[in-house]
């Protein structure tokens, strides 16, 4: 468990943090969102202290981080640098590999995790391993930032605009793939964004930044359906709103016996997607099916249904 | 091969054969000797010359690399980052005070030979190391430099492990500048007794033979040239590493 607890940093009268508190849970993703310059950055390097409070403290499993050197906390925290900040003179092996290097891991098992780690990420070990980062594109770039920040299994992980280099294909696909290590890990991950679209998406909780204060710290349903000010439903949307909400629900939840006809979707597809399906085919039901057998259907009333509730 | 490899290997030909075989110069040089008198520089051999001459400039390159890195990399932490203007002050003095004048200084101090020398190259050799290295640590890349705080490098680990390769190519660029100027201010070392290429040039002036001061001057200038080259090479092919 992390506790930020009335944490403030103030540059010569500028307060970049202001008073935040929040309690994470082990083995959760909670995502930073807001605009630029509301704090964001500074409140994550205040929990590895790349930045001291000017008052408060943060508390990882009861103890206070200011009690431990700073490079020894560090190096039980991963941290993904907003703009990945890779070692231009290094291969990409060697800069997945820093940390474990540090903390003293035998050759063989850097190499194991470097090339796990870099096919997780969809790039061929033997084509990346030994490529400097100047010769590798940003998105790839990026994602070997990630990987640096993953590979001693850290149990808590800062990543700052993780994503923010990656087409929105490979963005999506690198979203699902931070979603399935950190559950199989068990880590405990915040990630800064500024893409509410992001923070629904992956994070258990969402914190939200305004001018350095903390304005809503809430599961993404709260957020969405009870945002705490205009600042917070101005960052979610109106329009958009029903169509978060959906994005949350995956079909297993709403599944019905019955008939449909055309192309299945998986139960752990989302509202959002049977929605979609239905409007551009035309069906006012989609089949749902499960490793290739159908198992039930989702209809639009009830899709209707799930998103009115909130009206 | 290319025409730049060419032109070395061919630089490179020329040189060892002025300071190996000098007597095929003969016919090329006798116009330049006064009537009568010897043409090719024979009363130490050449090659002793060379060797000491570069061994001075070697040893004085050394400790100017030495110390200058290390004053910047002191001036360029948090403790000493008073120290800098007045660091710079000192070094820049160092260059404006002529050579010749550092030279008949240390002598009465060291005596002659090489020592006075030694001292003077040194001096010139400061500045512009000292100066490139300031230039390269001060403007490291600050994603890199934060990731490697981030990561819970201590303050040695990133300066052996990223802040110093990283400024490499760039205080390579000012030990070649350091290197170049002493091969040449070398030369009036011999004026109080250094074995160097310079004793050839001064006996060329003090007997009015222009044959052995072109001698001397084309082989100090050859491996002036081809030092340079060699390691401005050695620079891009570290800085294209880098991404540069
Ligand atoms: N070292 C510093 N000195 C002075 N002011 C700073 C410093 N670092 C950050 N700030 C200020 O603190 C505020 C918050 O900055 P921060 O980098 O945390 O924003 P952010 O939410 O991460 O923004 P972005 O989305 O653009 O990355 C900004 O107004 C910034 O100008
Ligand atoms: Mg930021």
């Amino acid at each position: 468990m992390i506790e930020i607890d009335n944490i403030t940093k103030i540059y010569d009268s500028a307060r970049a943090v202001d008073g935040v508190s929040m309690t994470i849970d082990t083995g959760t993703i909670t995502v930073i969102v807001g605009t630029s310059g509301s704090g964001k950055t500074t409140l994550l390097r205040l929990i590895n202290r790349l930045e001291e409070p000017t008052s408060g403290e943060v508390r990882i499993n009861g103890q206070s981080t200011l009690d431990v050197k700073p490079h020894i906390l560090r190096r039980r925290i991963g941290y993904a640098i907003q703009g990945h900040g890779l070692f231009p003179h290094h291969t990409v092996a060697r800069n997945i590999g820093a940390v474990p290097q540090l903390l003293g891991w035998s050759r063989d098992k850097i190499d194991a995790r470097v090339d796990e780690l870099l096919d997780l990420f969809s790039m061929a070990p033997q084509d990346f391993r030994n490529r400097y980062p100047s010769e590798l594109s940003g998105g790839q770039q990026q994602r070997v930032g990630v990987a640096r920040a993953l590979a001693s299994r850290p149990d808590l992980i800062l990543m700052d605009e993780p994503f923010g280099a990656l087409d929105p294909i490979i963005r999506t696909r690198a979203q699902e793939d931070l979603r399935r290590i950190q559950q199989a890990l068990g880590s405990t991950i915040i990630l800064v964004t500024h893409d509410m679209e992001e923070a629904i998406r992956l994070g258990d909780r969402v914190a939200v930044m305004d001018g350095g204060k903390l304005v809503q710290y809430a599961t993404p349903a709260d957020i969405i359906t009870h945002p705490a000010t205009d600042f917070v439903a101005d960052m979610v949307g109106d329009v958009e709103r029903p169509l978060r909400l959906l994005s949350l629900t995956p079909l297993a939840d709403v599944i019905e016996d019955g008939h449909a006809s055309g192309t299945p979707l998986p139960p752990d597809a989302n509202l959002r997607d049977a929605l979609s399906a239905c409007l551009w085919t035309g069906r006012s039901a989609v089949p749902i099916s499960d490793h290739g057998k159908v198992i039930g259907r989702v209809t639009l009333d009830a899709i209707r249904a799930r998103a009115e509730v909130h009206a | 091969m290319t025409a730049g490899n060419l032109l070395r290997l061919g630089l490179l030909g020329l040189l060892l054969a002025l300071v190996l075989r000098p007597d095929w110069f003969t016919p090329l040089f006798t116009p330049l000797a006064p009537a009568g008198g010897p043409v090719i520089y024979a009363r130490s051999s050449l090659l002793s010359l060379s060797l000491s001459h570069l061994g001075l400039v070697a040893l004085a390159s050394v400790a100017a690399t030495l110390v200058a890195v290390t004053l910047a990399i002191f001036v360029t932490r948090p403790v000493g980052a008073s120290f800098l203007p007045l660091s710079r002050t000192i070094t820049n003095i160092g260059q404006t005070f002529p050579p010749v004048a550092v030279l008949a200084l240390a002598v009465p101090a060291l005596g002659f030979g090489s020592g006075p020398t030694l001292v003077a190259l040194f001096l010139y050799g400061l500045l512009p190391i000292f100066e490139n290295a300031i230039t390269a640590l001060s403007t490291l890349p600050p994603a890199t430099m934060e990731a490697a705080r981030g990561m819970g490098l201590n303050r040695w680990q990133r300066l052996w492990r990223v802040e110093l390769p990283l400024a490499l190519p760039v205080i390579l660029t000012g030990i070649r500048l350091s290197v170049v100027i002493a091969l040449g201010t070398a030369t009036i070392g011999s004026t109080v007794a250094a074995r160097t290429l310079g004793e050839v040039i001064i006996a060329g002036l003090l007997t009015n033979n222009t044959a052995y001061v072109l001698q001397g001057g084309l082989i100090v200038g050859l491996f002036a040239v081809l030092i340079y080259d060699a390691m401005a090479q050695l620079e891009r092919y570290l800085a294209a590493r880098m991404g540069g």
